[in-house]
């Protein structure tokens, strides 16, 4: 069944699908999380140390955080590895264009591909950033996670690959949530108007929460 | 009305084609677009010149047969198919950009006709119902729901015309082959292949070469018939149903 799905273009869509709504539900715990570090430092790096404990003391310490991880790992890898294969298999279906083309479907829908490779990108740099503090500006300190994310907002750089991230972020979803609806067939006439909206809000929501934070150290109320 | 023509043109599958340009003169608004083309078509033979070729049949807009990109769209800017389109819908001095087809499914033979034998194909894969044939049966023997008979007829509306091949930036054929499939697997006729159906012509329709949906909905604005974009939607339920259902044998 496994080996059906896979070949099918159809069950790669679904793959895509479980695997986006896998992300956006991590996604609107993340957000949440963020949000916190606009009630201060201790706040902000209580939750990270908590981010830890989950699920103890039937977990071990960080034993949740690395499923978690794991999971988000195998979902951007299904997710990633579907988009690359359909896309390759779209390409090659429609090779010659229409001598009269013109702009079509919204720019939510255009801007899928390079959208996603965008945030693949992204999320390469933000690990190295923030978690690993491989790439990070000034000393990293493990466990002060204010001060960290204080820093990569400090730099111009940071602002705006987090910006330009998070703006392509809003637009994937945008079109992404919709089609995920449609692709696993819980999409309907009745329901269409109502997902849309979801689609929207979601969009919306999580984009201006994620671009809350460095917004909020350019302008010092997180400092 | 004078109008300016630029067609594609391509001698046979093998050759490279170009776009090439016409003049045409005395267009009447109530020709319709293939009527404008062979008035094109006679001036090319009085000329000496090889006529274009294109696909048409009934020019009552229920074959299916007629195709043609028209300026980007897909039969035209009217939404119905290009033997139904008159050239009222343009205005005199017009350029008009006619282009086949685009699809690799669908290779051009030769100018604006193009092989659209793998939606055949797919039918042949699971488009039908198993059924002895014979004088046709007494109506009421097989009782169907309204809502579902409405369903159905909506789908089979599908002429098969290849439009939302057409249309969709990845050549994909999910509207042609979910019409078909909705058509058959709402109705109890077609329920003994309900999985098999979906399950066939999808894997059919991916051999062909087609492309996979991104939910573009160019399919569904190009469709000359109003087949729905949410056709699709009603598919992957079926294939995702069938899937589950085959799993479990």
């Amino acid at each position: 069944m496994a080996r059906t799905v896979w070949d099918s273009s159809v069950g790669k869509k679904t793959v895509m699908a479980v695997s986006g709504v896998i992300m956006l539900l991590y996604l609107v715990a993340h957000v949440i999380g963020n949000l916190k570090i606009f009630f201060g430092p201790d706040e902000f790096n209580h939750y990270g140390h908590w981010l830890r404990t989950v699920g103890e003391p039937f977990m071990h310490y960080e034993w949740t955080l690395w499923l978690i991880r794991v999971v988000l790992v195998v979902a951007v890898v299904a997710h990633a590895t579907s988009a690359y294969q359909l896309s390759r298999r779209d390409l090659k279906a429609r090779p010659t264009k229409y001598v009269h083309s013109k702009p079509r479907a919204s720019y939510a829908t255009r801007t899928m591909r390079w959208g996603g490779v965008i945030l693949g990108l992204f999320i390469v740099w933000h690990v190295l950033d923030l978690t690993t503090g491989t790439v990070h500006s000034g000393g990293f300190q493990e466990g002060h996670p204010y001060q960290n994310v204080v820093d990569t907002f400090s730099t111009w750089y940071g602002n705006v690959i987090y910006i330009v991230a998070m703006l392509a972020l809003g637009l994937h979803i945008r079109h992404g949530f919709w089609s995920a609806a449609q692709t696993l067939g819980v999409g309907s006439r009745a329901r269409d108007r109502a997902l849309k909206t979801v689609a929207n809000v979601l969009a919306l929501l999580l984009t201006a929460g994620f671009i809350a934070v460095p917004v909020g150290v350019m302008t010092g109320v997180v400092s | 009305m004078k109008l300016t023509l630029r067609v594609w043109r391509q001698k046979n599958a093998g050759a490279e084609g170009a776009m090439s340009t016409y003049e045409v003169d005395d267009i009447s608004p109530d020709m319709s677009f293939l009527e404008m083309l062979d008035v094109l078509n006679e001036q090319l033979i009085l000329s000496g010149e090889e006529p274009v070729a294109f696909d048409h049949d009934c020019r009552e807009g229920i074959c299916g047969a007629c195709s043609l990109v028209i300026n980007g769209d897909a039969h035209g800017p009217e939404r119905t198919t290009t033997c139904q389109l008159h050239m009222r819908s343009f205005k005199d001095g017009d350029t008009i950009d006619i282009e086949p087809w685009r699809a690799s499914a669908f290779p051009v033979i030769k100018d604006l006709v193009v092989d659209r034998s793998a939606f055949d194909r797919i039918i042949q894969a699971g488009g039908y119902i198993t059924a002895p044939t014979g004088a046709a049966p007494e109506a009421h023997a097989t009782p169907v729901p309204k809502a579902d008979a409405d369903f159905a007829f909506e789908h089979a509306e599908c002429i098969g015309c290849g439009a939302c091949v057409a249309a969709c930036p990845n050549g994909a054929a999910m509207l042609f082959t979910s019409a078909k499939v909705n058509h058959l697997n709402v109705l109890p006729q077609g329920a003994p292949e309900r999985e098999s159906r979906v399950l066939d012509m999808v894997a059919q329709m991916d051999a062909e070469g087609f492309g996979g949906c991104t939910l573009t909905g160019e399919c569904a604005t190009a469709c000359p018939k109003g087949i729905p974009l949410m056709s699709i939607t009603s598919m992957n339920k079926e294939w995702l149903r069938a899937t589950r259902k085959a799993g479990k044998r």
